[in-house]
């Protein structure tokens, strides 16, 4: 028996070779690592294509395994759509390299890195683990400016138009309606948060570095001692006497976050708790790009009157 | 000689002479420091426009390049987006931003690893019961006291478009150098199938690919050191092919030279060892996954010199020549409420393992020189948990059994005797992770596969990685 397999294993990769060349299927493809770009695909795609997520509004993007659903997926997908600048940098290279997919490597149409086509904020000077777990390309959560959404959307919209040029047009059409409704929501949101403008915040992750750009925001102090690094009592204390000396009105903390650092510190500094959700799913009025704003805004514009 | 006291007050009246006219000083000085700041800020802001400038030209050409068959085909998309006030509109190129030579290098990784070990009985008299091992195999609880355990050095970049490389250098603490891993994959087969050719960890089981500085325990379980040596890596080549289905399914196929136990390596032109591996996995909801698999693995030994201990604790060499088969049954399922593992998450994995092996053995080698079949078939297992019950700290019990089997000698039963007891061991530890690049662990054993009653054996260890950001698998 043991003989026999032996002999036979030529024949036994052979079959393996036979059976690997599968039928084509119709609508492209999308694994999209966070909702965001799921999200956004699915606004410029429609029905042309099929959008899978990797990750939800309740999981640190930052630390996803490379699990089997999701090395299925990428094996049968025709567009990677990831944030980049590293934030994936834990599980995403292993889960191209355990795809089998060339459409989907490094440099290949189908890996698309939105963090690419951003400018990024947070670029550190000096690349040392001392300081946490910091990002060598700049801050990768970029979705916090709807500015964003708009350059990536111009790169998404191209891309799909490379990878299926039979529905280019229809991609071109797509992305034009969504560009226009886009800007006129950013002008909507832009106006109702002008309230917010030289606000005063604490974040409990520097992960709001885009939305603070964009509404002219002030971050006066993080929670986490270094990016990663959880909270710890000594320096919770420590921001509670920063916050004396210059006060603020709200701390932001992310869906997937847990809520108890924010929790303590607005309770022992007096300020609004303002759970952002950070992504399309992270509340239940985020439920597109679109809700994702409107309920950010409000939260933000909540948390702004809740307290002096 | 008088000059030098006179210069010594001169120098201390100075700063009195020059406190008359401080206040101009300071307004003089401010001045300087405003102009200065200026003439920093203009050289500054005209770097950054100069910076910005190139990276768009950078990043515009291969955009240019990539979307230019489309231009034609679709309308251009309206720009009715402007960019943020102070974002560049072009991608930032932080790839090509580097230059030179350096930026080709490969990510080096570097795993610092030390340990102290304290064991009731003498490991170097650490043998397991009923299965004789090559002589330098890895078992046991290693050095007492104070040793380094494993550094390891990591390389790995992308060789071309079709292919990357990648490297493990294990420093033992004997000052010894072992290629652990060195292979070239393909990245670029598609059709999910990635052909790997070089020296890596096979594919059997599920603790077997992995690189010791990322399992949940100090050792390996027993039954990887009974019957795979610890863990089974070899010279040959890997095939892996996904299916185009939905469910994750992998399977792959295996074939080398049969270096390491259980098989031995000698002079043959055809494969030494074949594997087949097969595994499935997916999720349950969404804070549930899981992966499970069968694998197989042939080897071929030739004159294989083992260590074999009786009851009374006496050492015999003997030597094999045959066939081994191992089958391996693995199963993992991890949960993390919501799939957010970062606060609390639970690990159970369990594998089983039965080798048999056949062939011709001379026990005694050197003394009575016994020559007979050799027939047995051996097997053992192991079952963890792992629980992370808050941030950073985790806590793990793991226990295992090993069965010797009763081995036919044919013709020589009975003057050959072995014990064939089952052993067992049972091991807890608890570990902190003061980020996801370090960890301390200590652990607590009681190992009962050596003979002369249970060895208690207490470890604490580190293992730190530094370097480029490992990406693990599942």
């Amino acid at each position: 028996m043991s003989r026999s397999l032996f002999h036979r294993w030529p024949a036994l990769v052979a079959a393996v070779f036979a059976f690997s060349f599968a039928p084509a299927h119709g609508a492209v493809r999308v694994l999209a690592c966070e909702p965001e770009w799921g999200a956004l695909a699915q606004e410029l795609g429609g029905k042309l294509v099929d959008v899978a997520v990797a990750t939800s509004a309740l999981q640190d993007p930052h630390q996803i395994q490379a699990k089997p659903s999701l090395i299925s997926r990428a094996r049968n997908a025709d567009l990677v759509a990831c944030t980049g600048a590293e934030l994936e940098i834990g599980w995403l290279p292993v889960l191209l390299q355990q795809s089998g997919n060339a459409k989907v490597q490094p440099g290949q149409p189908g890996n698309f890195a939105a963090a690419d086509f951003v400018r990024k904020l947070d670029v550190p000077t000096q690349l040392d683990r001392a300081q946490g777990d910091i990002h060598a390309a700049g801050n990768p959560h970029i979705q916090t400016d709807p500015r964003n959404i708009a350059l990536v959307a111009d790169a998404l919209a191209t891309r799909l138009q490379q990878i299926d040029p039979a529905n280019a047009a229809q991609y071109a059409q797509a992305h034009a309606d969504f560009a226009k409704k886009w800007q006129a929501a950013i002008a909507r949101w832009s106006a109702q948060a002008a309230p917010l403008r030289g606000t005063a915040v604490v974040s409990q992750h520097k992960a709001f570095v885009y939305l603070y750009d964009w509404l002219g925001m002030k971050e006066v102090a993080v929670l986490e001692p270094k990016p990663g690094v959880e909270p710890s009592a000594a320096h919770l204390q420590g921001v509670v006497a920063t916050l004396k000396g210059a006060p603020a009105k709200m701390v932001l903390f992310a869906a997937y976050q847990d809520s108890r650092p924010s929790d303590w510190i607005a309770k022992n500094a007096g300020l609004a708790v303002v759970k952002v959700p950070f992504t399309v799913g992270g509340s239940d009025a985020a439920k597109d790009l679109f809700g994702l704003f409107d309920d950010t805004v409000a939260r933000l514009l909540a948390g702004a009157g809740a307290k002096p | 000689m008088r000059s030098i006291p006179a210069a010594f007050v001169a120098a201390l009246l100075l700063p009195m002479a020059a406190h008359a006219d401080d206040a101009a000083d300071v307004a003089a000085l401010r001045k300087d420091m405003e102009a200065l700041r200026a003439a920093y800020d203009a050289r500054l802001q005209a770097l950054e426009q100069r910076l910005k400038s190139a990276e768009a030209a950078l990043a515009a050409a291969p955009a240019a390049a990539t979307s230019a068959p489309q231009a034609t085909a679709a309308a251009p998309p309206p720009a009715v987006a402007p960019p943020p006030p102070t974002a560049a509109a072009a991608p930032t190129a932080t790839a090509a931003a580097g230059g030179g030579a350096n930026s080709f290098n490969p990510a080096v990784s570097l795993i610092l690893s030390g340990l102290y070990a304290h064991t009731s009985h003498d490991p170097a008299q650490y043998a397991l019961r009923g299965f004789p091992l090559p002589a330098d195999a890895p078992i046991g609880p290693g050095t007492r006291g104070f040793s380094l355990t494993e550094t390891e050095l990591g390389l790995a970049a992308s060789i071309d478009p079709w292919l990357r490389g990648a490297a493990a250098i294990s420093v033992a603490p004997d000052n010894s150098v072992e290629v652990e891993e060195a292979f070239v994959q393909t990245t670029s087969l598609g059709n999910g199938l990635s052909l790997k050719a070089g020296r890596f960890f096979s594919g059997i089981g599920y603790l077997n690919p992995q690189h010791s500085h990322t399992w949940d325990f100090v050792d390996s379980p027993l039954a990887y050191q009974a019957m795979l040596g610890g863990q089974y890596g070899d010279d040959g080549l890997q095939l892996t092919w996904l299916p185009p289905i939905d469910q994750y399914v992998e399977l792959g196929v295996e074939v080398g030279r049969g270096r390491t136990f259980p098989g031995s390596d000698s002079n043959r032109n055809g494969p030494g060892m074949v594997a087949l591996t097969a595994h499935a996995g997916g999720d349950i909801g969404a804070s549930h996954s899981w992966r499970a698999g069968v694998s197989m693995l042939d080897a071929k030994a030739s004159d294989q010199g083992l260590v074999a201990t009786d009851a009374a604790g006496n050492r015999f060499a003997q030597s094999f020549s045959g066939s081994t088969r191992v089958w391996i049954a693995d199963a993992i399922w991890k949960w993390a409420p919501n799939g957010n593992a970062t606060r609390t998450n639970f690990k159970l994995q369990g594998e089983y393992l039965q080798s048999t092996r056949n062939g011709d053995l001379i026990h005694d080698v050197g003394g009575a020189n016994l020559a007979s079949t050799y027939s047995v078939r051996q097997s053992g297992w192991y079952v963890q948990g792992i629980y992370q019950f808050m941030p950073r700290w985790r806590v793990g019990l793991r226990t295992e059994g090993l069965d010797p089997g009763t081995p036919d000698y044919g013709a020589n039963s009975g003057l050959i005797a072995l014990p064939t007891d089952r052993s067992r061991k049972d091991s807890l530890m608890l570990d902190f992770n003061p980020s996801e690049f370090s960890r301390v662990r200590v652990q607590l054993a009681r190992d009962r596969a050596r003979e002369g009653g249970a060895d208690t054996q207490w470890f604490v260890q580190y293992q730190m990685s530094l370097g480029a950001h490992g990406a693990h698998s599942y």
